[in-house]
């Protein structure tokens, strides 16, 4: 017979809760520490202002006057007008519309169909491992704004244009990581003990690899979601991403470059507004990084 | 004899406060000139705080802090000015890890590594340290000392890399060499001819060794006393004879006993139930009382002191000590 | 007692191949011809040191690890042979149980899931509900009290997570276990526990434990018969009391001799091997000890020795065991 419970073992577990649900990993990340507070904050508000701008706008975007161009800031105007005298205030809130939206949705695509090549690389290895990764490689020969100006220049602007370039673009660097945290877990002895068990090679990575190597991956779609935003801002710049007379701060800084004499508050606003977001989002990576790491979070 | 290395009521706190953890708590022990004093504890003990606080590589920026006395050659270590402590370790005090991989610079050879080390301590002529590296190999039983000088750590085996580090340990002739779990990661085989080396170094330099290990086995192998650690404090005190045929401290028994020793096969394992505490985390009485067998209602509540149990043997246990009528140590202050 | 599982002639030789994109690497012969039979309800010990194979032999027998010649015979069939199906389902009859406490449980599964998880696979025990039920009455089978099996792995010991771990392993009440070395990443105090544990479960399920370690004491405490394992093959087997007062390969009596015990005068004989364990991917001609071997020969060098019993059950592979027995103390 087994001995009964030793009494010691039972004495020195007190009996907490198991603190393993993503909400209160999330409240973990956000109150860590007072820079995480003040950058979800901030993602918040921007989130915020992109869902309701037209109720927070005070004016229309596209709406022209000639009879108020290259204003300064003025009660009427918070940030002044543009040189068709466009409110530069909603032209920026109407903008985050465009950025946020392309800084979350390639990102997240990408991290899927990076996460699937990188587990079948690091996973199988052999010839997989070999033809994925070659690809990967070539992929990121290029750089992402080069590989984004390429595509576009082929197939043009246009919503989705511009997702699946961005999204091509980051797939690289999520299968990258991917792969290579695949290969880590596979090593760990507890894949070798679901294979003892008899699992299935499908539930082995469903059930033991991709948990553990998720964290990774999301910390990398926040800092991809940064990019995103200045990805996107380029590409407008550049006459490829949001095309006129919709806004997006990267045609707002476009735009206020031709008119930089006439008033420099549109790329001010611009400029400033990409630095926060993009300064965000960073903050929160690191944050997660940090909490979502299985040895150093309660 | 007189004491080399003498602590005296050493406490090491992590963090301030009511919350301040004691990691390590009112040590006492001394090491002779030349001597070998073992200090045996499982993981959370204190041991290897202790030996960080001797070197004073404790770090004090992050919130720790050290306590009490800890005197070599009759100076305090702890009054001593930060800046003077690095002529100390290395030149009288030196030490060698687990890991000699992690413990050498893998991109300088090991000539000029240990080189450097003379270097630092007094050593300015190149001629002179180049004789001296080379004595040092083969004193430590590296084959060729003349042609691996120009070796990269990588090129030697665990067995050889441990011997380049007590070589580099030993080059400034040292007082005292702190081995924190130096044999743990080699193979039985090759322990023995660490070991062995170990003790021929102590017959020929007379330099005295504090040998941290989990293993009574190799601790019983070359010292000749023992500092029993648990929880932060020093439990048992003895020489080794002493303590391996009569051990005072419950938790120095249930050591002996759990693990199976030649000639006493028996059908089970004694065995001391529950779990290693982490240091610092039992607050009032033994910290050993959770998981003893003798434990009386007075173990929870107060602190046992030490009691002399013989001439060399010293142990924390309210128990033990009225059962063999043990008086009460009044001088380790 | 009857065999319950053999190998035979089981080697195993990593790397060694040239690919496209890939480059070349060294081989290394990690298990060269073993072969051995564990007995119903029997624990054979594997020791040796650090590099030898024995792990390597253990996935060998349990085919966690493809062998690269040579067969593993288990209930009447040769498992190195068997379809992914059907080793999937020889399974529940093999187990294991790993060295590290804390890489061998998935760090964001619960208690419940991790030992539920074999339960689910082969679908003997039906339901959530009678599976959690399962569970509390393995993890109280192994001494942790069932109340937290919704926790993590990282909120128990040491210990308690080896515990959690054989729970796991018995939980399909297995013939066959390989324990790799199950205790030495355990404190002192808690190895005897999880000894004792493991040796009542045996008692009760009556399973065979290959039980590999480098630690000759406690190998000495748990086994019936020792293999002595070095660069990938056997070169001594016997039982326990053969192995320890007998021994008669010259490997076999080094490794006795140097490990320390906590005793006092006991030094007086010991055997100092020279030099260092030669590279697997280089191994020695002849006798791949003679090169640290104190009684070597010339013919060591040549002739590779074969396995012979030198005593009723022992086997010792050294061309001197069975002529020149030398006494040990």
């Amino acid at each position: 017979m087994t001995e009964p419970v030793d009494p010691a073992t039972t004495e020195t577990m007190e009996p907490v809760p198991p603190p393993v649900s993503v909400v209160s990993t999330l409240i973990h990340v956000i109150f860590s520490r007072p820079a995480t507070i003040v950058a979800v904050a901030i993602i918040v508000a921007f989130i915020f202002l992109a869902v309701f701008a037209p109720w927070i706008a005070p004016y229309d975007p596209v709406q022209q006057s000639i009879l108020a161009t290259n204003l300064s800031p003025t009660a009427d105007h918070l940030v002044g007008t543009d040189q068709f005298g466009r409110d530069v205030l909603s032209r920026l809130i109407y903008g985050s519309r465009n950025s946020l939206i392309f800084g979350l949705v390639s990102p997240v695509l990408a991290a899927f169909f990076g996460t699937i090549l990188g587990v079948t690389a690091g996973y199988f290895g052999g010839i997989p491992d070999r033809l994925i990764s070659r690809v990967i490689d070539l992929l990121l020969a290029f750089p992402e704004l080069l590989l984004a100006i390429l595509i576009a220049a082929a197939l043009g602007g246009g919503f989705w244009n511009i997702v699946a370039v961005l999204t091509v673009a980051f797939i690289p660097g999520f299968a990258r990581v991917a792969r290579a945290t695949t290969l880590a877990v596979k090593q760990e002895p507890y894949v070798e003990a679901a294979v003892a068990v008899g699992l299935r090679t499908p539930m082995i990575i469903f059930r033991h690899v991709i948990p553990n190597i998720a964290a990774p991956i999301v910390v990398l779609i926040t800092l991809w979601v940064a990019s995103a935003i200045r990805l996107e801002a380029s590409l407008s710049f550049l006459g490829m991403g949001t095309q006129a007379p919709n806004p997006s701060w990267g045609n707002i800084i476009r735009d206020g470059l031709n008119n930089l004499f006439g008033s420099p508050w549109p790329i001010v606003g611009a400029g400033l507004l990409i630095t926060l977001i993009v300064l965000s989002f960073n903050l929160v990576g690191d944050a997660l990084r940090d909490a979502l790491d299985p040895d150093t979070s309660k | 004899m007189s004491a080399l290395l003498s602590l005296r009521s050493v406490s090491v706190n992590f963090g301030r406060g009511e919350k301040a953890l004691r990691v390590v708590d009112g040590v006492s022990f001394d090491i002779d000139v030349g001597g070998t004093l073992g200090l045996v504890g499982e993981s959370g003990s204190g041991k290897s705080v202790t030996s960080l606080a001797v070197l004073r590589l404790i770090p004090e920026r992050l919130g720790w802090s050290t306590r009490g006395r800890i005197e070599f050659e009759g100076q305090n270590l702890l009054d001593l000015p930060a800046d003077k402590m690095p002529e100390i370790r290395g030149r009288d005090i030196a030490m060698i890890f687990q890991e000699p991989m992690s413990s050498l610079n893998p991109v300088m050879t090991i000539g000029s590594q240990i080189s450097e080390a003379l270097f630092l301590h007094g050593w300015p002529n190149r001629a002179k340290r180049h004789a001296r590296v080379v004595e040092m190999l083969r004193l430590v039983g590296i084959p060729d000392p003349e042609g691996r000088l120009g070796a990269y750590p990588h090129q030697f085996s665990g067995g050889m890399r441990q011997r380049v580090m007590i070589a580099m340990a030993l080059a400034c002739s040292p007082k005292l060499l702190i081995a924190d779990e130096a044999t743990t990661a080699l193979d039985v085989t090759i322990q023995a001819q660490v070991l062995e080396l170990m003790k021929k170094i102590r017959s020929d330099t007379g330099t005295a060794i504090l040998m941290i290990s989990h293993d009574l086995g190799v601790i019983a192998d070359i010292c000749d006393r023992v500092v029993v650690m648990y929880s932060g404090r020093v439990v048992e005190v003895a020489d080794i004879r002493s303590l391996l045929q009569r051990p005072a401290h419950p938790y120095t028994r249930g050591l002996l006993e759990s693990v199976p020793r030649k000639g006493q096969e028996r059908e089970r394992l004694y065995q001391v139930p529950g779990s290693v505490p982490m240091a610092g985390s039992v607050r009032q009485g033994c910290p050993f009382r959770a998981r003893c067998s003798v434990a009386v209602d007075k173990c929870a509540v107060k602190m046992p002191p030490m009691f002399r149990f013989a001439e060399d043997q010293r142990a924390a246990c309210w128990v033990s000590a009225e059962q063999s009528n043990a008086p009460v140590i009044e001088d380790l202050k | 007692m009857s065999g319950l599982i053999r190998a035979e002639g089981l080697g195993k030789t990593f790397g060694g191949t040239t690919g496209w994109l890939s480059g070349k690497s060294d081989s290394v012969r990690a298990v060269d011809g073993v072969s051995l039979e564990v007995a119903r309800g029997e624990t054979l010990a594997l020791v040796g040191e650090s590099g030898c194979g024995k792990s390597t032999l253990g996935r060998l027998l349990l085919r966690l690890i493809d062998p690269t010649e040579g067969s593993v015979w288990f209930e009447g069939r040769d498992i190195a042979s068997l379809g992914a199906s059907e080793m999937r389902r020889m399974r529940q009859r093999l187990q294991i149980i790993f060295q590290d406490p804390f890489g061998s449980l998935s760090p964001r599964r619960t208690i419940n899931q991790i030992i539920s998880e074999p339960l689910e696979v082969f679908n003997v025990v039906k339901g959530r509900k009678a599976r959690r039920e399962r569970v509390a009455e393995l993890l109280t089978k192994v001494g942790l009290p069932p109340g937290y099996m919704d926790r993590l792995p990282r909120q128990f010991s040491g210990g308690q997570r080896q515990r959690i771990g054989i729970a796991r392993a018995i939980a399909l009440n297995p013939a066959f276990i390989v324990a790799d070395e199950p205790v030495s990443a355990l404190d002192v105090s808690i190895q005897a526990q999880i000894i004792n544990l493991m040796q009542d479960l045996q008692r009760d399920a009556g399973f065979s434990y290959l039980f590999i370690s480098h630690d000759l004491a406690v190998v000495r405490h748990i086994a019936d018969r020792v293999a002595v394992m070095y660069l990938g093959r056997i070169v001594e087997i016997g039982s326990k009391r053969q192995i320890y007062s007998v021994p008669q390969h010259p490997y076999t009596q080094a490794l006795l001799s140097a490990a320390p015990e906590p005793e006092v005068d006991t030094v007086s004989s010991r055997i100092i091997l020279e030099g260092d364990v030669p590279n697997p991917s280089a191994l020695p001609t002849g006798c791949t000890f003679h090169t640290r071997c104190p009684i070597a020969q010339e013919v060591c060098r040549v002739k590779r020795p074969s396995l012979d019993e030198v005593a009723p059950n022992q086997f010792a592979a050294c061309h001197f065991a069975k002529p020149n027995p030398i006494p040990i103390g």
